[in-house]
Order: structure tokens, then sequence, then C-alpha cells
């Protein structure tokens, strides 16, 4: 199952599909008024979104770190299991 | 080479542990205010994203050339490389667009180059994942092709009109802005040089594993 | 040079023969963009059809009719194993590829011509208003695809799941071809025809067209050597 997480295809529908949610949930508006007269309430905070792109950074990197450091564990104890079986068929 | 690795990782991690600190003390942009300090975790990693498809690309052709093992891991990586900056970039600019722009996306000539050159090495991720034997050579082509689009992705924007920034932005920026930048950056860049040697060792080992698979079965 | 233009002549005639007494590559290819361009009707044409859609399905149709009918040649020389062939003869490895190359855009021509007054005619665009500049964009926009096309479709032949990688590697590295056909072809259907702006976005494809062929020119002896 997890498998199909790591997928780079399902990721990036993932990514996709995210957007367009997001763009589908703002309301319309229906009348015009400039951004400087909107009052603080109605202006859209920047500090979740500052926030949001330093812990995707964050997190990215430590996925990206977590997985690859876990094959290359995997693969280097193969590497012991297999060497070991070897030196011992010949001594 | 391995060995590089924990040191590089170090390195990037305190750089980015002490970024905000740093980014926090630079001035607001006028227009933009706050959200304007995405800037410091998006135009790095774009630009890496770009540069890691030119470098996939030449390792790339070097490979077809030669057929060195070690250029075809080297590639392998990067190519990952370039999807999860270019993802980042991907990521990161939308957030700061909702704000500066009112919208999450716009298919301006930019973003839709970006896009395609991130799904250009995806779908290179698939193809060795899913290509078979002889992969690695395909895998090569298609990042030839995939180098070929950095010039119209960097270039898009002074040549056709866009909401996005011009190229001439960061050359001409203050020092005040310009030194967060470059401080981010080299962050980003000795992660990536982290990653790659990571990676690049996975190869290497996994290449040591098929290497006694067969004397195993001898 | 003229061994060059002799090989890519003798594949060209080969795949026609092949082609004319089968004829199965072309009433597939111009079928399917057929029932594209009905399931796009269907969809997007109320009253009165909506309005750009003529520029983007036009290009969409033929994307997806080129892509099966380059699975399709390079399956048949698969299947007869004619492929290794081709590349054991001792001849211009590049020829080979201008060869198939002609091959497939004589196909995507058939089809286009079949194609275009389609579209004109289900959605109401005036695609015949400006025979030169469309014919240059439909030329070059399909010269760019299928160059492509056939160096992917070539080197995958013998990959595992061909099939699906096919468009998977072809569509992320054609798209800028597919966005300039339909900007132009729209620019040439806009109430007020922007001549100017379709002959930009012929320029670009130009230049998409020259760097796409080199590129596979360059590449095609190295990736088909296995």
């Amino acid at each position: 199952m997890k498998k199909i997480w790591l997928n780079p295809s399902v990721l990036a529908s993932l990514l996709l599909a995210l957007n367009a949610a997001a763009v589908m949930a703002q309301p319309g508006q229906s009348e015009f008024a400039p951004v400087n007269e909107l009052t603080p309430a109605e202006q859209l905070p920047a500090a979740p979104l500052v926030i949001a792109a330093y812990a995707f950074v964050w997190l990215a990197f430590l996925f990206y770190v977590w997985t690859t450091w876990r094959k290359l564990g995997k693969v280097e104890e193969e590497i012991g299991a297999l060497s070991a079986q070897l030196a011992k068929r010949r001594p | 080479m391995r060995k590089a690795f924990v040191p590089l990782l170090g390195a990037a991690g305190f750089i980015f542990l002490t970024a905000p600190i740093i980014i926090a003390r630079a001035p607001f942009e006028s227009t933009m205010g706050l959200v304007q300090k995405i800037f410091y975790f998006h135009m790095p990693p774009a630009m890496l994203m770009l540069l890691s498809a030119i470098f996939c690309g030449l390792v790339s052709g070097a490979y077809l050339v030669t057929r060195r093992p070690v250029l075809d891991w080297t590639a392998s990586a990067a190519a990952e490389l370039t999807v999860l900056y270019g993802s980042i970039a991907l990521v990161t600019g939308p957030l700061w667009a909702r704000k500066a722009w009112g919208v999450w996306w716009q298919w301006d000539a930019r973003l839709t180059m970006s896009l395609l050159m991130w799904m250009i090495f995806v779908a290179y991720l698939l193809l060795r994942r899913y290509g078979g034997n002889g992969s690695e050579t395909l895998a090569a082509g298609l990042a030839l092709f995939g180098m070929a689009t950095s010039p119209f992705v960097y270039l898009s924007v002074n040549l056709w009109r866009t909401v996005h920034p011009l190229t001439s932005v960061v050359p001409t920026l203050p020092v005040d802005f310009a030194f967060p930048l470059w401080y981010a950056f080299t962050g980003f860049l000795l992660m990536y040089l982290a990653l790659m040697t990571l990676r690049v060792t996975l190869e290497r080992q996994r290449a040591a594993l098929d290497q006694l698979f067969l004397e195993s079965d001898e | 040079m003229t061994a060059f233009w002799r090989v890519v002549w003798i594949v060209v005639r080969k795949d026609l023969a092949i082609e004319a007494r089968s004829r199965e590559l072309l009433n597939t290819t111009v079928f399917f963009a057929l029932s594209c361009v009905i399931i796009f009707a269907v969809s997007f044409v109320r009253e009165k059809p909506l309005g750009d859609a003529a520029a983007g399905i036009l290009w969409v149709a033929i994307a997806f009719a080129g892509t099966l009918a380059l699975g399709r040649t390079f399956e048949r020389e698969r299947y007869g194993d004619t492929l290794r062939a081709l590349l054991l003869a001792p001849s211009d490895r590049p020829a080979i590829y201008v060869g198939k190359l002609i091959g497939i855009l004589s196909l995507l021509a058939a089809t286009e011509i079949v194609l275009v007054p389609l579209v004109a005619l289900l959605f109401q665009a005036g695609l015949f208003s400006h025979p030169l500049l469309m014919g240059a964009l439909l030329i070059f926009g399909t010269i760019g695809f299928a160059s492509v096309g056939t160096l992917f479709a070539a080197m995958l032949a013998r990959a595992r799941s061909r099939d699906v990688l096919l468009p998977i590697l072809l569509y992320p590295v054609t798209i800028p071809v597919m966005i300039a056909g339909v900007k132009g072809t729209s620019a040439l259907l806009d109430a007020t025809p922007q001549l100017q702006m379709a002959g930009m976005w012929i320029l670009l494809l130009v230049c998409f067209d020259v760097v796409f062929l080199t590129l596979s020119l360059w590449t095609f002896d190295p990736l088909m050597t296995e």
C-alpha cells in the first residue's frame, strides 16, 4: 500500500487535485473593493502561507532523506548477508 | 564520496535552521509585505531545478557516449533531485501567488513551462522504474530533451508578457534582499550536493549488490 | 549525401507499400480521430459551440491520433522483428529515422485532411479563412510532434510497458508544440483574426522543429544501440 503513495504520478495527481480543490473552494465576489481598502480581517493572512512554505521545504527534504536512507540501509544489509554467505563458501 | 554526506547535510541543516532569523530581519518589500518572504524559499529551488535539469542532461549525454555506470547513477540522482526541487518550487510558488496575485495558479508561459519540465523528469523516473531493460539509455535520451527546455523556462518571462517577475529582478536586488537570498540559496545548494552523494551511494551499493548476486550464482 | 536520401526513400517506399496493401494504419487512425472529435462535439457544443473550442480540440485530436499511429507503426516493426534488421543494415542510422518520420508525417497528413474540415464543420470554426497560415501551423506543428514521437516510439519499441510509456514521455515534451499550435489557431479563429500573432506562433513552431529534429537526429543512433 505504501508503495502506491510513494509513486511519483500519484503524488503529482494529489498535488494537482489539492490545488484544484483549493481553487474551487474560494467563494466569488459580488463587488469590487481595492485591496488596500479592505480591513485586515478581510485580507488574506500572509503568515500561514509563509509558514506553510517553510514547513513544506523541511517536509520535502526529510521525506527524501528518510526514504533514500532506508533504501540504502536495506541494500547494505543484503550486501552484508551475501558477503557473509560467499565468505563461508570459499574459506 | 559517501563521507561528504553528513557534513554537507549538517551545514545545510544549519543554514535552514538559521534562515528564518535572517529572513525575518530582511526588509519588507513595499507592495507585498510579509508574503514576499516566500521568495527566499521559492527562487533558490526553482533555480536549482533548472540547473539540475541541465546537469542531468549533460551527464546523460556523457553517459550515452561513454556508457560509464557512474554517469548513469548521477543522472538518475539528478533527475530525482530535479523533481524534488521542482516540487518545492511548484508548491511554494502558488502559496505566494495566492496572496500576491489572488490566484493559486495561472497558465502563463513561465509557470506552464516549469510544470512541463517537472513532468518531463517525472516521466524520466517512471521510465526508469517501469521501462525494463535498457531503460537507462532511453531515459538518458529523454533527459536531453528535458535539458533542452531549460532555456525556454528561464527566458519565458522575458519573451512573453507574464505575471511572473522578470529575470532582471534577482541580479538587481539591493543587498538587504540579496544577502538572505544567497544565504538560502547556499543552503539549498549544499542540500542538493548532500542528497546527490547519498543517492549516488545508493546506486553504487545497488550495483555492488548485483555484482555479489552474480558471483554467488557462479 | 545521396546514399542517405536513398536509404530514406527505401524506408518510405517500404512503409507505403505495406500500408497500401492493408490500409490498416490509415483507416484506424482516421476513424479514431473522428471518434475523438465526436466525443468533444457532444461535450462542448450546446446551441452553439463554445468559443475557442475548435482550436484546442483540433490539436488534441491530432496528438491522440498521432500517438496511436506512432505506437502502431513501431508495433508492426517489432512484430516482424524488422526493426533489428533495419538497424543491422549497413546504412546511416539517422536515415532510417528520417524515413520513418516521413512515413508518420504522411499518415498524419492524411488524418488531418479529414480532421480539419470535420472540426470546422462541427464547431462552426473558420479554419479555412486563412489557408496558408493554417497550413503552416499544421505542417510545422505536426513536424514538431512527429519528430519527437518517432524518436521516442522507436526507442521504446522494445521496452516494457511501451504502450503507456509513449504518451507519458511524449506529451510533456511536445506540449509546447501543441500550445503553439492551439494559440496560433486561436489567433486565426478570433473575431478579428490576429495574423501577426499567428505568424509569431508559426515562427516559434519552426524554432521547436529545428531543436527537436536536431536533437532527434543526434540521439537516434546512441539510443538505438542495444
